[in-house]
């Protein structure tokens, strides 16, 4: 075993499976067989640790005074202060979510895990205006994240947060709406082309009655439940939600459709139809289980191959994660965050549609690749925002009430604003090993081949610490 | 020059001459006469939700009042266009605009099954997909796509803002978001960004590692063509004291200096009033009817208005009845606005909404807005619309 070759190996593992190594565990693993350390990552990962920012009695609470007002007609003025106060609280908690799901990736021990959340967040992408039922939705999909594919299907399914962003709370024997039923094929398990129009409005039939109640907790209304005789995919029966789930999972498109991607997001933006294959008959002959995939992928020789290394552009999740990781960062002001989130376009828990994040190149233009290169500098040097980003458009109700009569007049008289983060340097420089050059510090923290223009530009550098800063600054820096 | 400025404050300290790599030049190197007769498109986003029916209201129809007791404009104030409808008072500054016959409302555009969240609907418009279908590339951005004779340049295409919005991006090219021409510049003359650009044709591929040095470069000839084109305009005009105002002053800098871009985009947000609408609404139409007012006038000063369309929509329109919040909820349909010094059909283009004939409380849609996109496709950006918007739209006759 060559420690040269496995070291390089470990880092692209760590860098593609969670958000990069430290020096110190990376020199350690070197000395490891690789499926040692594929089965290290997998254990690591296998507690779970969920966010419990937002307390399920309170947020049930909130939830019965909210439909309790939006059912009346005419409100008092008092009653109109308090629903205001509630979007704007739960607009508060909604950020404080989103600061707790980056803040959880950037500080894990189950690198794995987080990773894989950040991968079902985008596959079962969903937006909710209620941070508890969004938090719901976060911490079923980091519980299952290396389970069984079944599970997390069905218990996504059946999370208030789908149920409401999806309209089955609308799926009603005899008025069946078919948004649901359709993503569930199209975007969660076939893929297009792989069903019919007719299928979708089976399954939409059957999945009629599946609700959440008024305490935000799933239901199947029986009433409501449409029990006549269903034929999809060529059955007959008379099929529920589970059934049609059951049904889908027996196709092989489905396991093909999941693998696909995984791929693309751990792999290659551009599938290799074999290595699909591979993991996709791995995956159903596994009766869908997540770990056992992964595993197969991590151990493949492909997924070393210099093709896959350093060729991926990082999404802003794991640019921003992997930074503030690296330099042990920590954010005085977390909101910043969120600004940096939605200006370099992947604001968590507001995905574009339920189609996700398009990923690949669509991450970068000419705006969010200046701002990419500009941040390391802003966080690690302290410097100051000059920009502010779009607002989303969800956002534009409290938008509305916070600024009655204000214009954005003096939007450019703004006090300057700064990302007043902490870098933990002297632990950084600690996991170095002694004499590391500036070029050595390069090849670590960059994972394309370096050319001869860095190699000049950081041959001149004096310290390891501007030398952090310089590369991370660099385009190659963006790709993983 | 040390390069090591850029790590020290972000701000990018300006530097000497201008870079640029042999093989962008002849990018630089146009001709000036091609820059004449450039038709420029401006497409104006309402953020939010504009209500539809109190920006122009249907004061001939009783319903109108009846629907909306706390919240209807008094028929004394409002600027009458016809018997039918009139523009809100805070838009007194369009009047004259409408009088010169610089513009068109549309009344009704929508889509089919529309969609209430403000997220979605967005992404519908700005893609220009149907209600069921997900597009990962803008309208706009499918236009640079397609390579026609007038989008070659990544400048064709400009946001003025910080980030770049969905409709502006394509598969393989994309457009330019920038707030300021000259911050714009100087951060791609940082010395650090020169450096990372000096002599780096070996990066030059097509993956991933190209695209993002190729994004670079073309971001820097853009910064360089942009400021170098439009630095010496000065604008005599006096344009309105608000954001939005001083995004149209900047693209009317562009268009007046003769950049040959093709499409600006700018932004107006805060029109999501479920609550107290009559204060909030106003104050955002001042704003954006002075805006457009000063621009508009500013163009024509220049010579540029018959070269130039302003379209201006939001993502949907309100209900026709107001919520006991002395506001209005999520609606579907909604009207739009074209400007311009050339327009075929002046004034009110279609009949007034149907207050009667309703869905389930919303207003039924008479044209799809991919018809008004296809029309502006077809008749001022030269290309078949169903190259850009999947199928054939039927074109209408405002230009």
């Amino acid at each position: 075993m060559n420690t040269k070759d496995n070291f390089i190996k470990v880092k692209h593992l760590y860098n593609r499976a969670g958000f990069g190594i430290s020096y110190t565990d990376l020199e350690k693993l070197s000395r490891k067989k690789l499926d040692k350390v594929v089965d290290n990552l997998l254990k690591d990962s296998q507690k779970d640790d969920p966010i419990t920012l937002i307390n399920d009695f309170e947020s049930k609470r909130q939830l019965l005074v909210q439909a309790g007002l939006y059912a009346k007609k005419d409100l008092t003025d008092d009653e109109k202060k308090m629903r205001q106060q509630i979007i704007r609280e739960q607009n508060d908690v909604s950020r404080d979510l989103n600061i707790a799901f980056i803040t959880k990736m950037i500080n894990t021990d189950a690198p794995l895990r987080e990773k894989m959340t950040l991968f079902w967040h985008g596959h079962f992408a969903c937006r909710s205006n209620n941070p508890f039922f969004a938090q719901q939705l976060n911490n079923i999909q980091r519980a299952n994240a290396l389970g069984s594919f079944k599970t997390l299907l069905v218990e996504v399914s059946k999370s208030p947060a789908m149920l409401q962003y999806l309209n089955n709370q609308q799926n009603k024997k005899g008025k069946p709406n078919e948004n649901f039923a359709r993503e569930l094929m199209e975007l969660f398990t076939l893929g297009r082309g792989n069903y019919s129009e007719q299928d979708i409005k089976e399954s939409a039939r059957s999945f009629t009655g599946w609700m959440y109640d008024k305490d935000g907790s799933f239901i199947f209304r029986k009433n409501l439940h449409d029990t006549g005789t269903k034929t999809f995919f060529g059955k007959i029966g008379n099929f529920e939600g589970e059934n049609i789930i059951d049904i889908i999972l027996e196709k092989p498109e489905t396991a093909h459709f999941i693998a696909g991607k995984v791929y693309k997001f751990f792999v290659n933006d551009i599938p290799n139809e074999a290595h699909v294959k591979e993991l996709a008959t791995h995956f159903y002959n596994s009766k869908y289980d997540i770990a056992s995939m992964m595993k197969k992928m991590f151990t493949s020789d492909w997924f070393y191959s210099p093709e896959n290394v350093g060729t991926k552009i990082k999404s802003p999740a794991e640019f921003l994660v992997g930074l503030s990781r690296e330099f042990y960062v920590t954010y005085n002001k977390p909101q910043v965050l969120i600004q940096l989130q939605s200006s370099l376009g992947q604001y968590l828990f507001n995905p574009p549609n339920v189609a996700g994040w398009p990923g690949g190149q669509s991450w970068i233009d000419s705006s969010s690749l200046m701002l990419r290169m500009r941040i390391p500098s802003l966080v690690l040097n302290d410097g100051e925002i000059d920009f502010s980003g779009k607002a989303d458009p969800e956002d534009e109700a409290v938008i509305a009430l916070s600024r009655t009569a204000t214009t954005n007049a003096n939007a450019n008289t703004k006090p300057k604003s700064y990302v007043n983060a902490s870098v933990d340097w002297p632990k950084f420089l600690n996991t170095l090993p002694k004499g590391l050059t500036p070029l050595e510090l390069t090849e670590f923290l960059l994972q394309p081949k370096l050319n001869t223009k860095i190699t000049t530009m950081v041959g001149d550098n004096k310290g390891l610490r501007s030398t952090a800063v310089e590369i991370t600054s660099m385009p190659e820096y963006q790709l993983c | 020059m040390n390069r090591r400025n850029f790590l020290r404050n972000t701000g990018f300290v300006a530097a000497g001459s201008l870079f640029v790599p042999a093989f962008m030049k002849p990018l630089e190197a146009m001709a000036l006469d091609e820059l004449s007769l450039y038709k420029n498109l401006v497409v104006v986003q309402l953020s939010g939700g504009n209500d539809g029916l109190n920006t122009v209201i249907p004061f001939g129809n009783d319903i109108y009042y009846q629907k909306r007791n706390s919240i209807a404009i008094k028929p004394e104030e409002i600027i009458k266009l016809n018997d039918m409808q009139g523009l809100n008072p805070n838009m007194a500054a369009l009047q004259e605009i409408y009088d010169q016959g610089w513009m068109t409302i549309i009344n009704d555009v929508g889509y089919p099954n529309p969609d209430r969240s403000h997220f979605r609907s967005m992404d519908i418009w700005q893609t220009g997909s149907d209600s069921n279908q997900f597009l990962s590339t803008g309208w706009i951005g499918r236009y640079l796509d397609s390579n026609c004779q007038t989008c070659k340049f990544p400048y064709t295409a400009i946001e003025v803002d910080d980030s770049l919005s969905l409709a502006m991006k394509g598969e393989t090219k994309k457009g330019i978001a920038l707030k300021d021409p000259a911050a714009l510049f100087r951060n791609t003359n940082d010395p650090f960004f020169k450096a990372m650009l000096q002599n780096d044709k070996e990066h030059l591929d097509e993956n991933n590692l190209g695209y993002l040095y190729k994004t670079m470069i073309e971001t820097s000839s853009s910064a360089a063509y942009i400021q170098d084109t439009s630095k010496v305009y000065q604008s005599k005009f006096t344009y309105p004291n608000s954001g939005f105002a001083n995004q149209l002053k900047t693209v009317s800098k562009f268009i007046s200096s003769g950049l040959k871009t093709r499409v600006y985009y700018v932004s107006l947000s805060g029109f999501d009033t479920h609550v107290n609408q009559i204060g909030q609404q106003g104050n955002l139409l001042k704003q954006y009817s002075e805006g457009m007012a000063a621009f508009l006038k500013d163009l024509k000063t220049n010579n540029k208005l018959d070269d130039t369309l302003v379209i201006t929509f939001s993502e949907f329109g309100r209900r026709v009845e107001q919520n006991a919040s002395n506001g209005t909820d999520h609606g579907t349909a909604n009207n739009m606005f074209v400007f311009g010094g050339k327009l075929k059909k002046q004034g009110i283009f279609n009949t007034a909404p149907n207050l009667s004939d309703l869905d389930t409380g919303d207003l039924k849609y008479q044209l799809d807005f991919r018809q008004v996109y296809g029309t502006i496709l077809d008749k001022w950006l030269d290309v078949n619309n169903a190259d850009i918007l999947n199928k054939k739209f039927n074109t209408l006759d405002f230009i």
